[in-house]
């Protein structure tokens, strides 16, 4: 059985001109240890789908249907109390912003401590103490004296390892991190990520990594789901998915991209727009949602939502016209 | 080459720290200490660096949008940063900006066609109503949003549609040069490709010289011609492209690239992590200001100060670095080889 199982997630959110379809069906599973990629653009509801794996979201406006199921026992019934019991405990979070997430008034190792004396009872004394070994752990320089310090006397890259030490001090199950290095420098960033890969290997936490930036997918994640307009729309193991993008969608962000080192080749041509916007998730899509932006799509697409199909061994897309293993075109 | 567009010498803008019983200055931030590059008709310059190394401060100081400590700043052969305000008026027409975030950088109460009309009308460049308006419709079309479009206010347009409204606003003035500072940096994945695609036809089609501010590598190495490498208020390193990406000749710029994360699985890369932070650059080290991150540093680099000077590159002119490792004998330099060229040729 999987660490987790996502299945037929809905999270809708009642709006005064609508309801908005922020996350709309998605099902997909985390098996213990492994790296978990959920990318997409703004708007596309990843972060939404990993605010309400703690169920983060509130209800109303928001509404979330379907089953979270962490070793098999659905989330979306618990009462908040046995919640309160998972968060921090099975389930940490890393949130983006390490300059609010955390609290101006405390110690790091009062911030730290906390879930340790919430969830196994700890003492004041026994608190600090793991505390120090937590930012250790992190590789924060000087553990003692940092221990007493507040979050505004740390840089960003060392207020993002205060995030991780807090996370991952009740040696969670799952550590959703949620853009983790995206307001980070790119010298820092490779400091976190680098730390991510170490720890994993360390702690043994299975990471759901939500993030933008497929640079920073292919760098930590084993497996990928891409997701669009609410939808899930591809999912393989990174290799295929870099080599081999099933999806126009995956297609068109990876051609986007500019890659490094590309003026080494002479190959300076004009980066592929995917053209026009995210449709609004206020309306209901007829057919598949990335239709409007589709270099392929067709009338079936604008009134068919596509399935998803397994295309290859382990590799799912929702497009019709999306070829399958052995039938491959260019 | 002829006369640049822009020229910067030797660039100094140190912020005063106040503090104390009588609110009297305690110090400075050295935000930029002496910075000198030049931008040519047609070409493009990036300035890269992480936060805090006075990239954005470079920019605002181009464009006067404060006096500088020291320095020089020439447009067209003229000096600006002394200029008076009224003389200085007409100059500002010919360098125009474009900010990262176009949620802030718009009036949220003016149309579109307000917002386009003010610089032309500011810097009288229509001779009645008539030519406005044929002069709006003509930047609608050359950003590529549709013409009826002008009559509908910031606030219904996506981020990149707001970016496009940027960047008419900015041509709408005629400029020389362009100003971006991280112009596309707040913008999605697939909304960013369609603006840098817009930025260099743009380019190419109206010869404008571009100051091109960016933390983004990768989108550096699309876009520009030539790089200047900043790092704590200085420039560390400046090459064309090629050079820069293949055979970088500053640690620095050589763990800036390599800690660039790459969209393509299990790619064999030599990755050179940096030690610590930025040092606060109210107290910038002595010696070198990369000496106390740096992998390669030995006792010189923390008592003198290395200068820009030309180095050695297979590639080609024009490449300057701040380094005492080109002193040594190429055996000994680390970064004299190709191990640049190799490191992104196994990609």
């Amino acid at each position: 059985m999987a660490l987790l199982e996502i299945d037929q997630l809905q999270v809708h959110f009642r709006t005064p001109d609508g309801i908005n379809r922020a996350v709309d069906g998605v099902s997909f599973h985390v098996e213990a240890g492994e790296t978990l990629a959920i990318v997409g653009e703004s708007g596309c509801g990843k972060s939404v789908t990993a605010m309400s794996m703690l169920r983060l979201i509130p209800e109303p406006p928001g509404k979330i249907a379907g089953a979270i199921r962490l070793n098999g026992k659905n989330l979306l019934e618990l009462s908040d109390r046995e919640m309160r019991q998972i968060r921090g405990n099975d389930i940490s979070m890393i949130f983006q912003e390490p300059m609010t997430s955390l609290n101006p008034v405390l110690t790091v190792g009062r911030q730290i401590g906390e879930t340790l004396r919430l969830h196994q009872g700890m003492s004041k004394a026994q608190a600090e103490a793991k505390a120090v070994e937590m930012l250790t752990l992190v590789g924060i320089p000087e553990p003692g004296r940092r221990v007493r310090e507040y979050p505004h006397q740390l840089s960003g890259g060392m207020r993002q390892r205060v995030m991780i030490a807090i996370a991952l001090a009740c040696n969670p199950k799952l550590l959703i991190a949620d853009e983790p290095t995206t307001a980070l420098d790119v010298t820092i960033q490779a400091q976190i990520l680098e730390l991510m890969r170490d720890l994993k290997h360390r702690v043994g936490a299975a990471i759901v990594l939500i993030t933008h930036d497929l640079g920073v997918v292919a760098e930590v994640a084993e497996r990928v789901v891409v997701m669009y307009a609410g939808k899930k729309v591809e999912e393989a193991a990174i290799g295929p998915l870099f080599r081999n993008p099933r999806h126009p969608y995956t297609q068109g962000l990876l051609g986007s991209m500019p890659k490094l080192g590309s003026s080494l080749h002479g190959d300076e041509t004009r980066l592929a727009e995917i053209p026009g916007l995210v449709p609004s998730l206020k309306q209901k899509i007829p057919g598949c949602v990335f239709a409007s932006r589709c270099p392929h799509a067709t009338d079936l697409c604008r009134s068919v939502a596509p399935a998803l199909e397994l295309k290859a061994p382990n590799h799912v897309a929702a497009c019709h016209y999306a070829p399958r293993e052995g039938a491959m075109a260019a | 080459m002829s006369t640049p567009v822009l020229q910067v010498n030797d660039l100094k803008k140190h912020f005063p720290l106040r503090g104390g019983l009588l609110g009297g200055t305690t110090g400075y931030v050295y935000a930029v200490d002496g910075v000198s590059f030049d931008i040519a008709k047609g070409e493009t310059l990036s300035l890269v660096g992480e936060s805090g190394c006075g990239k954005s401060t470079v920019g605002k100081a181009v464009l006067r949008l404060f006096d500088i400590t020291a320095g020089q700043v020439i447009l067209d052969g003229e000096r600006i940063d002394d200029m008076p305000s009224g003389t200085l008026r007409p100059m500002r027409r010919r360098m125009q900006v474009v900010f990262q975030d176009p949620f802030s950088s718009l009036n949220p109460r003016m149309r579109v066609r307000d917002i386009l009309a003010e610089p032309i009308r500011n810097f009288g460049l229509a001779k009645d109503g008539a030519e406005l308006e044929a002069k709006v419709a003509a930047l609608m079309d050359k950003v590529r949003l549709p013409r009826d479009a002008v009559n509908r206010w910031p606030h219904e347009f996506s981020g990149g549609q707001r970016q496009r409204i940027g960047i008419a606003r900015a041509l709408a003035a005629e400029p020389d040069i362009i100003i971006c500072d991280e112009a596309v940096s707040a913008l999605d994945v697939s909304v960013k490709a369609q603006i840098v695609n817009l930025l260099q036809d743009l380019q190419k089609e109206l010869g404008l010289a571009m100051l091109f501010i960016s933390h983004d590598l990768a989108i550096v190495e699309h876009m520009t011609h030539r790089v200047a490498v900043m790092y704590l208020g200085k420039i560390v390193e400046v090459a064309p492209k090629r050079s820069l990406f293949a055979a970088p000749k500053h640690p620095y710029t050589e763990a800036l690239l390599s800690a660039v994360p790459v969209p393509e699985p299990g790619a064999a890369r030599e990755r050179i992590i940096l030690k610590g932070d930025v040092p606060s650059p109210i107290n910038p080290p002595k010696g070198c200001r990369f000496h106390t991150r740096c992998p390669y540093a030995f006792d010189r680099c923390r008592t003198e100060e290395p200068p820009l000077r030309a180095v050695a590159d297979a590639l080609g002119e024009g490449h300057v670095a701040a380094c005492h490792l080109h002193d040594l004998s190429p055996a000994e330099n680390p970064l004299s080889g190709s191990k640049g060229a190799a490191l992104l040729a196994a990609q």
